[in-house]
Parts: structure tokens; C-alpha cells; sequence
């Protein structure tokens, strides 16, 4: 059992070290144009030695573009992800440390924002901002928050009631403090397991943005860009939309172990 | 007489992560009709495992039983070996011919069910009855188990009932196809003292009347004296000692069991003794030559409390207004001298721990005054109350949920040292040092993490922490009631060390009579939110003139076989509800001196 689970991390790490390295080299290895150029003879050709994964509608090397679209795809779901934490951590613990008023206040804005589909908020903030990669960002990170928000209210409402909270109080300690040095370390293990999970929603949300015509703007890469595009050859051309569903897949498995094991790492008792 | 139950060199083990465990081995017992065999054993020793192996439920808890017979004499005088039995024959022999009463009433009544269609489901299925049929036997069986008005409670849902009517039920379940054999894990361990002493009267009785043999699982050895014929004690997955409960309490002969018998509190240990005394623990040399001679104490009073009420609002309906209010404390009135130990007692809801904690502020009291030190607590802001608190520290339940599991246990006693600026670099590292020798903890445990120590440990990191700040009074809010009995007798035996040493003033919250007769100056006996008795030790105990204290004074089980007091069937006043509608004012508490300093309410 204990092996399985260092098994598992080993792998989610290695997973995540390929991806880092596809994302980082990967664009500078690759030729220029190499993505971008179209070969109208070779439209929806299947994988060969020539184009190891294909080519899509327009002819264009579906190997250079997974590799040049891991940057962007991760790039925005990253940054998203981290975003909606910076936001939806310290509003979650707030609410659910001292409840309330505060907590009512607060909820009741996280409610409305939960209201709307995330996509939605993400399509409204996105027009409103305009089509570029920071606004993209921006877009899916408060779409996001809410639901962030709500899960860490929950878990700090819960550990605000645990005896070694009215322990530290009865001993002197700040609310600010007990926050950051009880509360925090205790619903942690709930935010990276929703963190990841969110990785894979970011990813697809950057798709919806995309199709849409409000995230990554053509002829440029990104893994929800070629997804939402194989939508309607998947009868002819089924490869199209294998290859980054593929990488994708893997992202989130590689996600999931490593954060797995984060959690593990971080929780004395589980030494 | 035949045996009903023989457990012959009975071994079970659980695959884990970390690979075999052995839970018991090499047990053997037997267990003849009409006759009570209790285990008894601290958490840990498998005593649980024991009579989950007897039921064949191991194995749901990841559990095998890999040596051993478990031979059982069924109704139709067959035996079964249980442990080689299909699981369509264990089925039918669980809750029919072996019957099971589990710790909490709470949770093995299905709450979305009513009380008859909990027992009516047992009957239809292995007694083959008809509805009608099966009501009329529900009937029969609620009034077996002394429950008033048995047509309506059938009606009535789990959580309408009170605890020792669950329980009652729970009882009425498992006897409901009169089975040859009861077992009972801990089932009044979570149940108030004198329900207790009602549900222990009850299975003695049922006992005699059907000739049951009983399966009695337990912790308490005060229970043990009280219900065994025979005892069986266990220690991690062994039986140490077994024997004829007057064996076993007057001849020990293992010396486990012999230190499990001195770390028991026996009520009326302490008559005629002015002062409260350590415990006499063997191998504990350090308490055996502890002078307990009364030190002359200097009569100042440390911390008083006026007319102290707290009240919680009940909310209801749409609007969540305040429908009623809780009556926790209701005009409580007490001083406590420095250097001297109060014990508020009373059972579950009587308000003691919220008085506790609204002396300390933790919750705040709605009218009263509390001073400590000649300082008015009550009046002090925010900042005043967090400064003040360094002179007033709590010890909680469970040692278990009161550190934090994330942090490193040197980093949680100096906390409070940190948060008041007493201390830093070195000199913290010194205080910390000196905590831990202080509480006799091995100062290679501060580097450790919480889940890394045991219970005893864990609660003595727990007073570390409290005694950080040089406080004055400790608030011990059932400080040793989630412990094991030997590690709780040590840990009282630190307490009073500590007092002795420090001059502390301790605020004893306790449902225990028998650890608060040992470890108090002054008792103060709690009844709905209010003080029905308060006096000096001796006087509450030897002359209790409350009815309340006198009939908490004898439900409380005594750990000696030659005094059994549970034969005949108890029935004690039941607690009424604390809760009154808005604008209801309570008559303030009077008070008349029976003898000097016992006061006792006037009705």
C-alpha cells in the first residue's frame, strides 16, 4: 500500500515534469511556423510517419500544435486556478472563521456570483475585457472563486469548531492568527484536492472561452481550441480531438497524483 | 450447567498497510445460562474485538479470525462453531438466538423509522409474524423493558426519546426474539449515572428472568464489580487474569490487574479525610512518598462568581427569530480559593461546562459578575479580556481534538507564551523545556506531532500548554474523562502534583462523583443550570441533603463486589428541559446552610 502510493506519486511528478518540459522547450524546439502551417493536400490526415498524430481540418501538424498549445493551455488554467485560491481562500476563511454577519454578507455575494453559470461569468467578463490571455485568465479565475469560496467556508466552519481553535483562544491567540496558523494548515488538504480538480475545469472553461471566440485567438494553440474544433469531424477524422483529449487526460491524471500526494506530505500523521 | 459459549485459543488479525496486526490471541472463555461474564480492559486491549468475533461482525471491520473455535449452543441444542459458520447461518443465529446492544443508543436506532417498525422487522423476519402479531409482541416487549406508555412510544421516532429510553429500546430490540445470549459493548458508557444504574438494573433483571447468559464488554471496573459474575481481564489482545469477580477485586493475583484496581477511584475512599490525596499507583513511586500532609492555606479567594446566567436563544420558523431560550446557567454563585480545587458535578445537560466557559468568556454570560483576582471579568473589552487571559487557562475533553494535528507539540506550548510576549529565542526554548518536565513528559516528544502520543500523553501536552502563562486558575473541563483509568489516575495524580507546587486553583467540571470526591475541596452539585448544593467535600458526600444529590449519590456505581446496588429495578426522576419560552423569569436561587459553608437550594 505504502509502495502503491510512492508508486503514485512518482508517477504523477514524472507526468507533470513532462509536461512542464513540453511547455517550457517544447515551442523553442519546434520549427517556426511549424504549427501554423496549413497543408491543404493533407487535410484530416491520419496519424504517419509524416504527422505522427495527424493533421486537422486545414492540414496543420497536430503534434506541433499539443506541444505549442501546452503552454497556453497551461498557462491560463494555472494562473486561473491560483487566482481563484488568492480570492476564494482568504473569503472562505473569513466567512467561515467568524460567521455571522460577516459570514452572511459575504455568502450571500458568493451566492449571487454562483447563480450565474461559471462559463457565463467567464464569457461576460471576458467581452467586457476583451479577447487576450490575461483577460482570459481573469475571466475563468472569478469564475471560479465562488465555488472555491464555498468549499473552504465549509471546511473552515468546521475546523473553527474543533476544541484546539477555543484552545488557542482561550490562550491569548488572535483571530488572525488562529486563522492562519490553525485554521489554514487544516483545510488545506480540501483546497488542493479541489485545486486540481479545478485544473481540468480551467482547462476545458479556456475551450468554451476559445470556441466562443473569446480566448485564444486563431491561429495560435490551445489543447480546448483544437478540442472545440475536431467537434464536428469526430466521425472522420476521430484523431483530431483523441490527440489533446489525450493531453488533457493526462494533465489531470498527473494533477491528481502529485496532489494526492501533497496532501500526504503535508499531513504529519500520515508519515 | 452446560456452557452456552465456549471461545476456545480465539486469534484475530487485521491486514493493514503496515501488514498483519494481531487484534486478540489465544483467548478462551466460556460463559454458563443466567450468568454475566464481563471484559474488561482498557482501549486497545480487544475486548471489542472479542465480541465482534463471537458475532461473526469482525470480519466488517477488515477483521479474520485465523485460530480458534467460537462453539455455540443454539436453541435446538446443536452447536455451532461460529467461526467456521456460512454467513446465511450467521443471519439467522445474529439478533435471534445472539442479541447485541451497541455503546451509543443514538446511532443503532435508524432515525427515519419509528420505534415499532425498528422492532417489528426483527420479529417479521426471523420469527415469521404477522404485523398485527408483531405490534402486539412490540407492546409486550417496551413493557418488558419498564417503558411507559408503551402504544404511544411505538409511534414516536428515536430522537423524541430520551437517552436512557433509547437505550431501553435498544435492549427491547435485542431481547425481542429472546436470544440464549446478550452482548453488550459498553452500553452505558455513554449514558448519564443514574440512566446507567437504571439500564444495568434492567439487564440484571432480564438476566434472572429469562436465564440469559450475558457477554459484558466494558471499561468501567466499577461496573464490572457491580454486574459480573465472572471477569475476564484483557491487555493488548491477551487475557491476563480470569476469575470469579471476588477473586479478581479482593485476590488479584497478575499484577496488571492489581494496578488496574489501585488506579480506580472507589467512592467513599476518601471519608475522613480532610484533603484531597493522590492516588496510590503502583510502580508510581513518586506519589507513594508524596507528603499529603494539609499545607496551611492562606483563605483568599481567587475567583468569585455572582448570580452568573447564561442563556442561548432557540431559533425557529422562517425567520429564525428566538422562540425560546436555553437555560444553561442559571444564577450560579460560587467563590474558589487560591490553591483550592471546586468540582461542579452533575449529569449531561446540567449546565457545567457552559458555566465554565462563560466564567472564561468563551461564551458570554448573560447577566452576573465574575471576578478573579479582584478584577471584574465581566466588564474588561476586548483587548483587556486576551491580556486577562493569561491568568486563566482551560483543559478540555478530548485530548485527542484539543491540539491542533498540524503542528509540532513545542510550537503548541509555546503559543501561549508567544501570544503574550513573555518569552522568545532561547529563553522560550527553556520554557518550553521546563513545561515538559514539568507535566513528566521526555523532552524527545517536542519535536513530535500530536497523533504520535497517546491519550495520557496528548492530555498532559494539553496542561503544558495551560500552564504556559503561570496561570491562576484552571478550568478542567472533563479533563480525564475521555482517558483510560490508569493514565486518568495519573494524570489526576499530576494535577494535584501541580497544585500542590504551584498554588493553582482548579475549576473541576465533572460527571465523575467518585474522581471528584478524590480530587476536590468544595463540590458544587449542578442541576438545570443551577447550583443545588455546594459545601466542603466531606459534607456534600457524607451528608447529602439535596434530593438530587442523593439520588446522583446512588446511582453512582461502587467498585466493590460486596456492594451491589443495581438488583431491583431503578426508575429515577428524569432531567427536565432547560428550555422556557422568551420573557420567562426563574425564581433567583435561595439558598439555606445546613452545616457551615454546605448550602443547599431552597425548593
Amino acid at each position: 500500500m505504502k509502495r502503491f502510493k510512492t508508486t503514485k506519486g512518482l508517477i504523477g511528478i514524472v507526468l507533470l515534469l513532462l509536461i512542464a518540459l513540453v511547455a517550457i522547450v517544447g515551442p523553442m524546439v519546434i520549427p517556426p511556423d511549424a504549427a501554423t502551417a496549413m497543408d491543404m493536400l493533407a487535410r484530416r490526415a491520419p496519424p504517419s510517419l509524416a504527422h505522427p498524430f495527424g493533421t486537422d481540418q486545414l492540414g496543420r501538424d497536430l503534434m506541433y500544435r499539443v506541444i505549442l498549445g501546452t503552454r497556453t493551455s497551461m498557462e491560463i488554467a494555472v494562473s486561473a486556478v491560483l487566482m481563484s485560491i488568492v480570492l476564494g481562500l482568504p473569503l472562505g476563511l473569513i466567512s467561515g472563521y467568524f460567521g455571522g454577519f460577516i459570514d452572511n454578507v459575504l455568502m450571500r455575494l458568493v451566492d449571487t456570483l454562483l447563480a450565474f453559470p461559471a462559463l457565463l461569468l467567464a464569457l461576460t467578463i471576458s467581452a467586457v475585457l476583451g479577447p487576450n490571455i490575461q483577460n482570459t485568465i481573469i475571466a475563468i479565475g472569478v469564475a471560479f472563486t465562488p465555488y472555491l469560496a464555498r468549499i473552504i467556508r465549509g471546511e473552515a466552519l468546521r475546523v473553527a469548531q474543533m476544541p484546539y481553535v477555543e484552545a488557542a483562544r482561550s490562550s491569548g491567540t488572535t483571530d488572525g492568527m488562529i486563522m492562519l496558523r490553525h485554521v489554514l494548515p487544516n483545510i488545506l488538504p480540501a483546497v488542493i484536492v479541489q485545486g486540481t480538480i479545478s485544473l481540468a475545469f480551467a482547462i476545458l472553461a479556456e475551450a468554451g472561452l476559445s470556441f466562443l471566440g473569446l480566448g485564444t485567438q486563431p491561429p495560435a494553440a490551445s489543447w480546448g481550441l483544437m478540442i472545440q474544433a475536431s467537434r464536428d469531424q469526430l466521425d472522420i477524422a476521430p484523431w483530431t480531438a483523441l490527440v489533446p483529449g489525450l493531453a488533457v487526460a493526462l494533465t489531470v491524471l498527473g494533477l491528481n497524483m502529485f496532489g494526492d500526494v501533497l496532501r500526504d506530505i503535508l499531513d504529519p500523521r500520515a508519515k | 450447567m452446560k456452557d452456552i459459549v465456549s471461545v476456545d485459543h480465539l486469534r484475530v488479525e487485521f491486514a493493514t498497510d503496515g501488514g498483519t496486526v494481531v487484534g486478540v490471541e489465544d483467548v478462551s472463555f466460556t460463559i454458563a445460562p443466567g450468568e454475566t461474564l464481563c471484559v474488561v480492559g482498557e482501549s486497545g486491549s480487544g475486548k471489542s474485538v472479542t465480541s465482534l468475533a463471537l458475532m461473526r461482525l469482525v470480519e466488517f471491520g477488515g477483521g479474520t479470525i485465523t485460530k480458534g473455535a467460537l462453539n455455540f449452543v443454539r436453541s435446538d441444542g446443536s452447536i455451532l462453531d461460529v467461526a467456521a459458520a456460512s454467513p446465511q447461518v450467521m443471519s439467522r443465529v445474529r439478533g435471534n438466538e445472539i442479541g447485541m446492544i451497541f455503546q451509543e443508543p443514538m446511532t443503532a436506532l435508524n432515525p427515519v423509522f419509528t420505534i415499532e417498525r425498528q422492532l417489528t422487522d426483527g420479529l417479521m423476519l426471523h420469527e415469521g409474524l404477522s404485523q398485527s402479531a408483531a405490534t402486539a409482541r412490540a407492546v409486550e416487549l417496551l413493557k418488558s423493558v419498564r417503558i411507559p406508555e408503551p402504544e404511544r412510544r411505538l409511534k414516536q421516532y428515536p430522537h423524541e426519546l430520551s437517552g436512557g429510553m433509547r437505550q431501553r429500546v435498544v435492549i427491547a430490540m435485542a431481547m425481542a426474539c429472546e436470544p440464549k445470549l446478550l452482548i453488550a459493548d459498553e452500553p452505558t458508557t455513554a449514558l448519564d449515572v443514574t440512566i446507567q444504574a437504571e439500564i444495568l438494573a434492567l439487564i440484571n433483571r432480564l438476566k434472572r428472568e429469562k436465564g440469559m447468559a450475558v457477554l459484558f464488554i466494558t471499561h468501567d471496573m466499577a461496573v464490572v464489580a457491580q454486574m459480573a459474575d465472572r471477569v475476564v481481564v484483557m491487555y493488548r489482545g491477551r487475557i491476563v487474569e480470569t476469575g470469579t469477580v471476588e477473586q479478581i477485586f479482593e485476590n488479584p493475583q497478575e499484577d496488571y490487574t492489581k494496578a488496574l484496581l489501585a488506579a480506580v477511584p472507589k467512592l467513599g475512599d476518601m471519608k475522613g479525610k480532610p484533603a484531597p490525596e493522590r492516588m496510590r499507583l503502583i510502580g508510581d513511586e513518586a506519589a507513594r512518598a508524596a507528603v499529603t500532609a494539609a499545607k496551611p492555606r492562606k483563605p483568599q479567594v481567587l475567583l468569585e462568581v455572582k448570580n452568573l446566567t447564561t442563556r442561548f436563544p432557540v431559533k425557529g420558523g422562517i425567520l429564525r427569530r428566538t422562540v425560546a431560550q436555553v437555560h444553561a446557567v442559571e444564577d450560579v454563585s460560587f467563590t474558589l480559593k487560591v490553591g483550592e480545587t471546586l468540582a461542579l458535578v452533575g449529569e449531561s445537560g446540567c449546565g457545567k461546562s457552559s458555566c465554565g466557559r462563560s466564567i472564561l468568556r468563551l461564551i458570554e454570560p448573560t447577566s452576573g459578575e465574575v471576578w478573579i483576582g479582584g478584577r471584574d471579568i465581566g466588564a474588561l473589552n476586548r483587548h483587556d479580556l486576551r491580556r486577562a487571559r493569561a491568568g486563566m487557562q482551560m483543559v478540555f475533553q478530548d485530548p485527542f481534538a484539543s491540539l491542533n494535528p498540524y503542528r509540532r507539540l513545542k510550537d503548541q506550548v509555546a503559543e501561549p507564551i508567544q501570544n503574550f510576549g513573555l518569552a522568545s529565542g532561547a529563553e522560550l526554548k527553556n520554557r518550553v523545556l521546563q513545561l515538559f518536565d514539568r507535566v513528566h513528559l521526555p523532552r524527545a516528544f517536542m519535536n513530535r506531532f500530536p497523533h504520535e502520543l497517546s491519550g495520557g500523553q496528548r492530555q498532559r501536552v494539553a496542561i503544558a500548554r495551560a500552564l504556559a502563562v503561570n496561570p491562576k486558575l484552571i478550568v478542567a473541563d472533563e479533563a480525564v474523562s475521555a482517558l483510560d483509568v490508569s493514565v486518568q489516575a495519573q494524570v489526576l495524580n499530576l494535577m494535584m502534583e501541580l497544585q500542590e507546587d504551584l498554588g493553582l486553583s482548579y475549576l473541576f467540571i465533572s460527571h465523575d462523583m467518585a474522581v471528584v470526591e478524590r480530587v476536590a475541596h468544595h463540590v458544587g452539585v449542578m442541576y438545570l443550570g443551577r447550583i443545588v448544593e455546594i459545601g466542603p467535600r466531606a459534607a456534600v458526600f457524607d451528608n447529602p441533603t439535596h434530593p438530587y444529590t442523593q439520588s446522583l449519590l446512588s446511582a453512582v456505581p461502587i467498585a466493590d463486589p460486596r456492594q451491589r446496588r443495581f438488583v431491583d429495578d431503578l426508575k429515577f426522576k428524569p432531567i427536565s428541559s432547560p428550555i422556557f419560552p422568551l420573557g420567562h423569569q426563574p425564581a433567583p436561587s435561595i439558598y439555606t446552610e445546613v452545616a457551615p459553608g454546605h448550602h443547599v437550594l431552597q425548593a
